[in-house]
């Protein structure tokens, strides 16, 4: 087989799009529904085309009431069906987080065990786009506080397809944040996509001398930024942490275990975020590992601004991590 | 009496129904008082013939999403009494195992499906059950319990507008008790008739003496007839809560003169007292129902007290699911 045989080019979103398209023609109890996922073909183009191939039964236009449509979600989950529910982006998502933390998250276990809600929830996420305090911000880690749900967060073609169908397969709420900056990534699909792990974190880059942990839009920066640090002679893993609740403690400890010196990159705030859980972890399982103090690189703690210059400046970036890292390898003491 | 009459054996149904909720929640204030229930417990005294009313001309294919006020309801959908007096005793023989509570009885033998102790919360699930059995053509209606604080959450909003647009078999019964906890419907609501806000949204609607058993059941009996045709109903009940919103209320916001005003329509008195004028029910049929409900409650007690406790290592058991579905 030749290798475009093997693989298509396309961007992260058709590769959304087509783990949707997929899960629709697998399932008859799969439906999309969520505001202007239908006639306008999803805010960021995302169920485009969807519509005319299966129908307003199952690509369900909603009013814009995020609490209604995703606890509709919930109940049509306990009564068999498999929706997915789209929330323009996680910013909206706090309309719903009554529906969300209060009925979908502890629906199991408040009816000792009778009650599970095998729910999907695609919430775009991030900042990047100069769209301002009110649709940037990144609650993943927000959302990953809380028992009950799974929260996934795809950073690559593969997980944008294949993690959808494992979510749909759960028995349990699925929360999959996929951050806007994203949408534009190209790359290949392999031909043979299908489902893929959601309880494991995966190192994209082996290195030796730090390792940098991370998911989402700061993936792909902190892989230019490993590579520009390799010109530079330091050899930096970097770790995709895919799903943040649960963590995948073995692969991070790993990693630290291997290089001993630990960047934490997320675009969540630092205060009581996901890189603050993931640091005590480590502090907790692997201290002695540690040749210097865990580094984080987060979020300005400001709501996320308009202007151009002061929203990168809020964001993790490339310069910004190999600086980091430069400053966490640079010597001992 | 307007309402068509009952047989012998339906009217007795009806006033045993009535008379378990009764005596079944006397006897859990019984129980806490002996330090057997804790937590928040909010008691239907007063409110029996709604219930009643509504859920005997339910189907068994028919799901329920109810408030933390919802003993009466799981009662008289066949959540057995056992099983309510050990969930409220903490027990693993519980209907929730014992994770519920008073607020959260469960039970999906009979799509009893919570116990949600968040106003308003259950309408938007309620939407989402009816459009699944829609979405997979099956004729069950789902009823909706709420008072009628809720009409003041915006999901109440949300979720009629919803189910008129989705043309879904819902039944939104409001049962309006008059104090969303310790504040009047003259101070939470511009308008205070609750089931023409269902015009707004399309949604037929009714309002109905919510302390006559009959006319709910017939009241009942027409809305869950336009459910199951697919349109969603709003079916306000006016009703009175005889005890206090829960065991920590000092009922400072009304007086005794208006309880007592509201007990002489007491549900269970006015419609035995009706049945028995009809000749179609009799002071022996009342001693019998007093009598297998005085069986039925101590057996739950029984049953309760026999429980055993959850072991604290499955602490951490049903927050994910533990099978994986085929």
């Amino acid at each position: 087989m030749s290798a475009t045989e093997a693989t298509r080019k396309m961007t992260f979103r058709d590769a959304v799009r087509e783990g949707i398209r997929s899960a629709l023609q697998n399932d008859p109890r799969v439906f999309l529904m969520g505001e202007d996922v239908g006639h306008y073909g999803g805010c960021f183009a995302v169920s485009r085309g969807l519509l005319a191939e299966f129908g307003e039964e199952r690509i369900r236009d909603t009013p814009l009431a995020e609490s209604a449509f995703v606890g509709a979600g919930i109940g049509a989950a306990l009564a068999g069906m498999r929706p997915i529910v789209e929330i323009m982006t996680c910013n909206f998502s706090l309309l719903a987080l009554d529906q969300i933390m209060n009925t979908a998250a502890t629906l199991l276990h408040m009816s000792g065990g009778q009650f599970n809600v095998p729910l999907v929830i695609r919430l775009a996420t991030g900042g990047g786009k100069q769209l301002a305090a009110q649709h940037s911000h990144s609650l993943e880690g927000w959302y990953a506080h809380i028992p009950g749900i799974k929260v996934l967060t795809p950073a690559t073609l593969e997980d944008g397809y294949g993690m959808l169908a494992s979510a749909l397969a759960d028995p349990d709420p699925v929360l999959i944040f996929e951050n806007q900056t994203l949408y534009i990534m190209e790359g290949e699909l392999p031909a043979n996509a299908g489902p893929v792990d959601i309880s494991s974190a995966k190192v994209r880059r082996e290195g030796k001398d730090a390792c940098i942990l991370t998911y989402g839009a700061s993936l792909p920066k902190s892989l230019e930024a490993a590579a520009k640090l390799a010109e530079q002679g330091i050899n930096v893993e970097v770790v995709d942490l895919r799903v943040l609740r649960p963590l995948d403690d073995a692969t991070i400890l790993r990693s630290v275990a291997k290089t001993h010196r630990v960047l934490i990159v997320d675009e969540g705030w630092r205060s009581g975020g996901i890189s603050a859980e993931i640091a005590a972890r480590i502090q907790e399982q692997a201290f002695y590992e540690l040749d210097r103090p865990v580094a984080r690189l987060c979020a300005a703690e400001v709501p996320i601004p308009y202007a151009k210059h002061l929203e990168q400046a809020a964001l993790p970036q490339v310069d910004t991590i190999i600086a980091a890292v430069q400053n966490l390898v640079r010597s001992h003491g | 009496m307007s309402t068509p009459l009952p047989d012998h054996d339906q009217a007795r149904r009806l006033l045993w129904q009535m008379v378990r909720i009764r005596r079944f929640e006397e006897k859990c204030v019984e129980m806490y008082s002996a330090q057997k229930i804790r937590g928040f417990m909010h008691l239907y005294i007063g409110e029996e013939a709604v219930a009643t009313g509504i859920i005997e001309q339910m189907r068994p294919e028919d799901a329920i999403v109810a408030t933390y006020r919802e003993h009466g309801q799981a009662l008289v959908r066949g959540v057995s009494a056992g099983s309510i007096m050990a969930e409220m005793f903490g027990k693993q023989e519980g209907c929730a195992r014992g994770r519920g509570g008073s607020m959260h009885l469960f039970d999906a033998k009979t799509r009893f499906c919570g116990g949600n102790a968040i106003v308003g919360g259950g309408l938007p699930l309620a939407v989402g059950l009816a459009l699944a059995d829609k979405m997979q053509n099956r004729q069950a209606v789902t009823v909706c319990f709420f008072g009628e604080g809720a009409v003041a959450e915006g999901e109440f909003h949300e979720s009629l507008n919803l189910s008129a647009l989705w043309k879904l078999p819902v039944l939104f019964v409001c049962e309006n008790n008059l104090y969303a906890m310790g504040t009047a419907l003259r101070f939470t609501e511009s308008k205070m008739d609750i089931a023409s806000k269902g015009d707004a949204y399309g949604v037929a609607n009714a309002c109905v003496d919510g302390m006559d058993v009959l006319a709910v059941r017939e009241a009942a009996r027409k809305a869950l007839e336009t459910a199951r045709e697919g349109r969603p109903f709003l079916l306000e009940c006016r009703t009175y809560r005889f005890r206090a919103h829960s065991m920590f209320d000092a009922e400072l916001y009304r007086t005794k003169d208006e309880v007592a005003e509201w007990k002489k329509r007491d549900p269970i008195t006015l419609f035995f007292d009706s049945m028995k004028a009809a000749s179609i029910l009799s002071d022996a049929d009342l001693t019998a129902v007093e009598d297998e409900v005085t069986k039925e409650v101590d057996e739950s007690v029984a049953f309760a007290e026999a429980g055993t406790w959850e072991p604290v290592a499955d602490l951490t058991r049903f927050v994910y699911s533990e099978v994986k579905p085929s």
